[in-house]
């Protein structure tokens, strides 16, 4: 199939970047996406051209690392897979497919299609872990019973991966999705209570230290996560965040 | 103090401004549709609306208070979340993950807030100068022809039923997430949202029912 892809280049963060054009030919529809900018970048290096950078690691939808907003959509059209799992044949032969960055300005460009996400890093630093006692008296977490329901629920949304792609889907570039789905897979388990207010509290406000935009519910961050995590993350984050600021 | 700084605060103050809004349309609605039933009945609430001190000291100033905060923070709201991505996509497919309503709250809201503007103009500016400026004697009487004549001209009543319909798509997707905004998501939403959604399209649609019925049906001297 023969593809028109206009893709983001951005030369560093501190140049401005533009819509360059590209035609590929011969691309497969059992390739990823990925493995079809593999192709592009080796007829671009053949050329003597500088490849197209873009971010990339364990190519089998666990790690988060792979972006790219592709027609509009964060990792393109499918549902509930990443970029390196969207396969070409979601495409057709003639098609034009626009590929940029995430945007927001929390997650700055560094380079063509790669962003800086390490605003993720610091909401997780700043709350998203239970303190335990590693020195050789650990108590061991089988030892509390965890009600199978709340088992499941914590797993939903321990399952986020941190991509970015609810930030990249929001009109707002909210990160509410993603800072809810870390503070629910504590606040739902017995070891997470411990610290639950300061969690919330603190997470929340290095969320917003981040310059991510507000919530307005529009729900497209649940639709185009790669993983499925749900809105009602966000509402628990929401109760624990008022229970949290109630209790001081 | 970290309470008002912070996002989620912002998310509270519209949900709950919102919701109280949502109680008080659900008054306006009712009291209204006495002037397609009783005539007599409007003048008598309409009254009691207009001279009780509680009603003109303590609620009107709370309602005109729920709905500055409600727009003062939509607006806040706004300019923050524009400014949260500066540089935009080349191309942004909204409709794939999302409903019109819900990505166009600011610009419903802006045509709510310009019949806000005709609204107070047409009955309480009136009803003020009537009561302080022009300082005339109570008439029990005399709410349900000025209603009615306020409707005779057709330029009017078709603005009003535009902006019942922009009302309506604001409420389509406001009513249902202010619940999930004060953190209420469970087994009972799918029949919340039910309720919410219903909300939004029978109470507007009464509304513009009853200027509709208004301008149909004149006063005959």
């Amino acid at each position: 199939m023969k593809l028109y892809l206009k893709i983001w280049r951005q030369k560093d963060a501190s140049s401005p970047g533009k819509i360059v054009d590209y035609t590929l030919d011969g691309v497969e529809g059992d390739m990823s996406f990925l493995e079809m900018l593999d192709i592009l970048n080796e007829d671009l290096i053949a050329k003597g051209e500088e490849p197209v950078e873009f971010d990339h690691d364990c190519r089998e939808g666990i790690c988060g690392t792979c972006s790219l907003q592709i027609n509009g959509e964060p990792h393109g059209p499918d549902r509930l897979v990443t970029t390196c799992q969207l396969h070409m044949r979601k495409f057709n032969d003639g098609d034009t497919i626009v590929i940029e960055p995430f945007r927001a300005n929390a997650f700055p460009v560094i380079k063509d299609l790669i962003v800086d996400r390490s605003a993720f890093d610091r909401i997780q630093q700043a709350g998203g872990y239970i303190s335990v006692n590693t020195s050789g008296n650990t108590v061991d977490a089988n030892c509390i019973p965890i009600n199978k329901h709340a088992a499941d629920e914590a797993m939903d949304a321990a399952t986020c991966i941190g991509c970015g792609a609810c930030v990249a889907a929001c009109k707002n570039a909210s990160a509410m999705l993603f800072t809810s789905a870390k503070v629910s897979q504590f606040a739902l388990l017995p070891q997470g209570r411990v610290e639950a207010v300061e969690r919330v509290q603190n997470m929340v406000r290095q969320m917003d230290l981040e310059g991510f935009g507000n919530c307005t519910n529009t729900g497209a961050c649940e639709v185009e996560c790669p993983k499925g995590i749900s809105l009602t993350n966000i509402a628990r984050m929401n109760r624990e965040y008022l229970s949290a600021s109630v209790k001081g | 103090m970290s309470l008002i700084k912070s996002s989620l605060a912002r998310k509270y103050v519209m949900a709950l401004s919102g919701l109280f809004l949502v109680t008080f349309l659900l008054l306006h609605v009712t009291i209204n549709l006495a002037s397609v039933i009783s005539p007599d009945f409007f003048n008598e609430a309409s009254h009691f609306m207009g001279y009780n001190p509680l009603v003109q000291f303590l609620m009107q100033p709370i309602l005109i208070a729920g709905v500055i905060v409600h727009f003062v923070m939509g607006f806040v709201l706004e300019i923050q979340n524009k400014k949260a991505r500066s540089i935009g996509y080349v191309k942004y497919n909204g409709s794939a993950n999302a409903p019109w309503v819900s990505r166009n709250m600011i610009y419903s809201g802006l045509v709510v807030l310009a019949f806000l503007g005709l609204h107070f103009y047409d009955f309480w500016v009136h009803e003020m100068a009537y009561k302080y400026v022009e300082a005339n004697p109570e008439d029990p009487t005399r709410y349900y022809h000025e209603t009615v004549e306020k409707f005779a001209p057709i330029w009017r009543t078709v603005l009003y039923v535009v902006s019942f319909v922009l009302l309506s798509l604001h409420l389509w997707h406001g009513f249902a997430s202010s619940f999930q905004s004060m953190g209420v998501n469970n087994k009972y939403t799918p029949n919340i949202k039910r309720i919410a959604k219903t909300f939004a399209v029978v109470v507007p649609l009464l509304f513009a029912f009853i200027a509709i019925y208004h301008h149909l049906n004149p006063i005959t001297h």
